[in-house]
């Protein structure tokens, strides 16, 4: 047992941390640091450059760009990434739509599309959820009816992460209502969001910012070779795609940086004869999260060595996870205090990150809603335990 | 980056596993914890044979030259079975102390006494008046014609009650020493006492007691070192009982029906369920962490802390609900989830309690940006 890196693996940290710290642009880096990444320009810059690099799909199959990094290297590499402030890679390019194309997709369909998925030439969306499907996503009802040559699709997808900037969205969609069980009629479509028939409405949340879409379908023409495996099977590649998410999803190295900035502005917080961060309740209350990210970060570190139920990781690391993004900008807004009542005007009156605080604090609820709720996550290992 | 035990250690484990299988049953072991003493001989020269006493001493005074990983994976075996033999207080941490000393060929005969099983020692350190972490010494150390006498009252001494010697700290002028104090010698007495978890330990007088010095270079250092590895030890020994307190309530709720239906069908124990499941986990990480720090020679008491804190904040929740979630049954002596409980309690007040653990790492928050680990 050892819970430092080998040689091997610290020089691959100081390689990759020299790497995004020199080859990734400043002015990217600090716009991500202070939450002001631009979408999609910084997201689509940073990854050409892993990609002119070798590091932009590190996961796939060597024969597409992967890398066959151990389960430690990937964690560095990724935990690098996060220190550095660099924008995270977009995940339905990366972990989603590539891996199953990878596995599942035929040559047509790798060669066509798996180059500009890399380097996001392609920027994907997906749908999955809609109105009537959320955590129970099998009761999905967008139908894809065979015409010829074609489906022809109608329904509606929402909560769609970034639509607004899709080229193509990897859909579920219904193709045989009639299968005796809900997850046997269901079919993995590959569609292009600038068909006919297509509507993208956004929806603001609560921070303002514009996220998350509505996506129409409306006799949407989608040619065969664009599903991908076999009709009706899509239920199969889906779960695929969903159990390849495992360490992004604790996001250590967000919170990891976010505590660390809280220290820093209770620092600069006056407050009685000293700052902010004299409090005793506040520093017990910041050490306590940071022992609680620590606890998480090793959680991860085990999961590469393979001693946790593999069955249980992901819903553990997710619901942990989240839990923690919850309570670290809830900390933050709780710093700002009486500061984080104005949203907009002179930030040398307010400054920026005060104003945003009540409503970072809001918007960030999404992390135990998306993904799967910390409730279902609870189903899940709790099935792990139980096996029932 | 690993945390996988190599197959000594594999093998260690199951040997220690297989040793207790072989000892105890549920009744054996409240049979056994009720007795005088509270732990089996026959058990203890088993553990002798299979080398666990004298784990971590070198081979050359008799032991087996393992590590902390070693000692931390037992540990956790005897968590898991409420083990009542005092491996940890009579074996492990007297050698530790005895080892850090300038010339531990002068204690060749106690450190081999200790791995055959012969001798039992115990720590007596805590006094009146202090809590964790504990550094009023008050007991005085005297030289006279005919050698160092001790002066004072030790208490809380665990296992003390059946100790063929104590490692006794007291001031010399301010400064802290450690001496060696034979348990049958002049002028000591004890008074023995129980604990929630049915162990034992004693308090003691010493009243001009005959002790003879104990060499240590930094006697400050060595009794942190010993400290901070009873700590990590007793982190690992609560791991075991937590995997063991959540099995044992897994297969209750599976078994026990109501309303026709077993227990854990009911959604609102199902996620309690898991959310014990992840606090255990979040125990084992912190655990494993101080256990690899440790191991590499990094006797830090901050991240003895760290451990300290997640095991402190994740046992009192899986005493509390194991008890709870099992109803009535689970408050009665004879039933053995309490025990786990009452095991964990205990553990948490001799860790020095969430609060005190919480305190020492709230007061160094500033001197670093990130938590670094690895």
């Amino acid at each position: 047992m050892r819970m430092r890196l080998s040689n091997d693996e610290a020089s691959f940290r100081q390689q990759v941390r020299e790497f995004f710290n020199t080859q990734i642009p400043k002015d990217i880096r600090e716009r991500a640091a202070s939450g002001e990444t631009r979408e999609p320009d910084d997201i689509a810059d940073v990854q050409r450059i892993l990609n002119a690099h070798g590091y932009a799909v590190p996961s796939w199959p060597a024969a597409w760009g992967g890398r066959e990094w151990s389960p430690v290297q990937e964690h560095v590499f990724l935990d690098e990434m996060h220190l550095a402030h660099v924008p995270e890679p977009l995940t339905f390019n990366v972990d989603m739509i590539g891996p199953v194309l990878c596995e599942f997709g035929t040559d047509e369909q790798k060669a066509r599309f798996l180059p500009g998925t890399a380097n996001l030439d392609i920027w994907w969306c997906q749908g999955f959820s809609e109105p009537d499907a959320g955590s129970d996503l099998a009761s999905l009802r967008t139908s894809a009816v065979r015409d010829g040559d074609e489906f022809i699709v109608n329904g509606q997808k929402t909560w769609t992460t970034l639509a607004q900037h899709a080229d193509w969205m990897f859909a579920l969609v219904r193709t045989n209502p009639d299968a005796p069980k809900r997850q046997e009629g269901i079919s993995f479509l590959l569609i292009d969001m600038r068909s006919p028939g297509i509507n993208v409405r956004p929806i603001t949340l609560l921070d303002g910012s514009v996220e998350v879409n509505e996506v129409f379908l409306s006799d949407v023409r989608v040619p065969v070779e664009n599903l991908v495996g076999e009709q009706d099977r899509g239920w199969t590649y889906a779960k695929f795609l969903l159990g390849n998410e495992r360490t992004r999803v604790a996001r250590v190295g967000v919170s990891k940086n976010r505590l660390a900035l809280a220290k820093r502005l209770a620092a600069e917080t006056p407050a009685g004869q000293g700052t902010l961060l004299d409090d005793p309740m506040l520093r017990a209350r910041i050490a306590e999260m940071e022992n609680e990210l620590a606890a998480l970060e090793v959680t991860l570190f085990r999961a590469t060595s393979g001693d946790v139920d593999q069955a249980a990781i992901a819903s553990i690391l997710k619901l942990r996870g989240s839990e923690l993004q919850e309570q670290t900008t809830e900390l933050i807004a709780d710093i700002a205090g009486p500061t984080a009542l104005a949203v907009d005007g002179p930030s040398d009156e307010i400054p920026r990150w005060a104003q945003r605080s009540i409503r970072s604090y809001l918007a960030q609820r999404k992390v135990g809603i998306y993904g799967g709720s910390s409730e279902v996550q609870r189903m899940i290992i709790a099935k792990t335990l139980t096996g029932r | 980056m690993d945390f996988n035990l190599s197959r000594e250690q594999t093998a260690l484990r199951d040997a220690v596993r297989e040793l207790y299988r072989r000892n105890y049953d549920i009744e054996r072991l409240r049979e056994t914890a009720i007795a005088d003493r509270g732990w089996t001989s026959d058990v203890w020269r088993s553990l002798a044979e299979t080398g666990v006493l004298g784990l971590a001493i070198p081979e050359d005074f008799g032991g087996a030259g393992a590590g902390i990983v070693e000692v931390a994976t037992v540990m956790t075996e005897l968590g898991r079975v409420l083990a009542p033999e005092p491996i940890l207080d009579s074996a492990v941490i007297p050698a530790d102390l005895l080892l850090r000393s300038k010339d531990p060929r002068q204690w060749q005969g106690t450190l081999e006494g200790i791995a055959s099983g012969d001798l039992l020692g115990a720590m007596a350190h805590e006094e009146r008046g202090d809590r964790w972490p504990h550094r009023a010494v008050a007991t005085s150390a005297t030289e006279t014609a005919d050698g160092w006498t001790l002066t004072g009252s030790k208490r809380l001494v665990k296992h003390g009650d059946v100790a063929d010697f104590y490692l006794a700290s007291a001031r010399v002028g301010d400064d802290l020493a450690f001496f060696m104090v034979d348990g049958s010698t002049q002028g000591l007495s004890r008074t023995s006492f129980r604990t929630p978890d049915r162990r034992r330990g004693a308090h003691l007088l010493l009243e001009n007691t005959p002790a003879t010095p104990i060499e240590l270079g930094d006697p400050d250092a060595a009794l942190r070192r010993v400290e901070t590895l009873e700590q990590v030890a007793l982190c690992a020994e609560a791991i075991g009982s937590m995997e063991e307190a959540l099995r044992i309530t897994t297969d209750y709720l599976g078994s026990r029906k109501q309303f026709g239906t077993a227990l854990v069908t009911f959604q609102a124990l199902a996620h309690r369920l898991a959310d014990l499941h992840v606090l255990v986990e979040m125990a084992r990480s912190m655990s494993l962490y101080a256990v690899a720090v440790l191991e590499d020679g990094g006797d830090d008491p901050v991240i003895a802390s760290r451990a300290a804190l997640q095991v402190c904040r994740s046992a009192r929740v899986i005493g509390h609900e194991s008890i709870h979630l099992h109803g009535g049954i689970g408050v009665t002596e004879e039933y053995v989830i309490g025990q786990y409980a009452a095991r964990l309690m205990a553990i948490e007040a001799r860790l020095g309690g969430a609060l005190e653990h919480l305190q020492q790492v709230a007061s160094g928050i500033d001197a670093y940006d990130k938590v670094v680990l690895g």
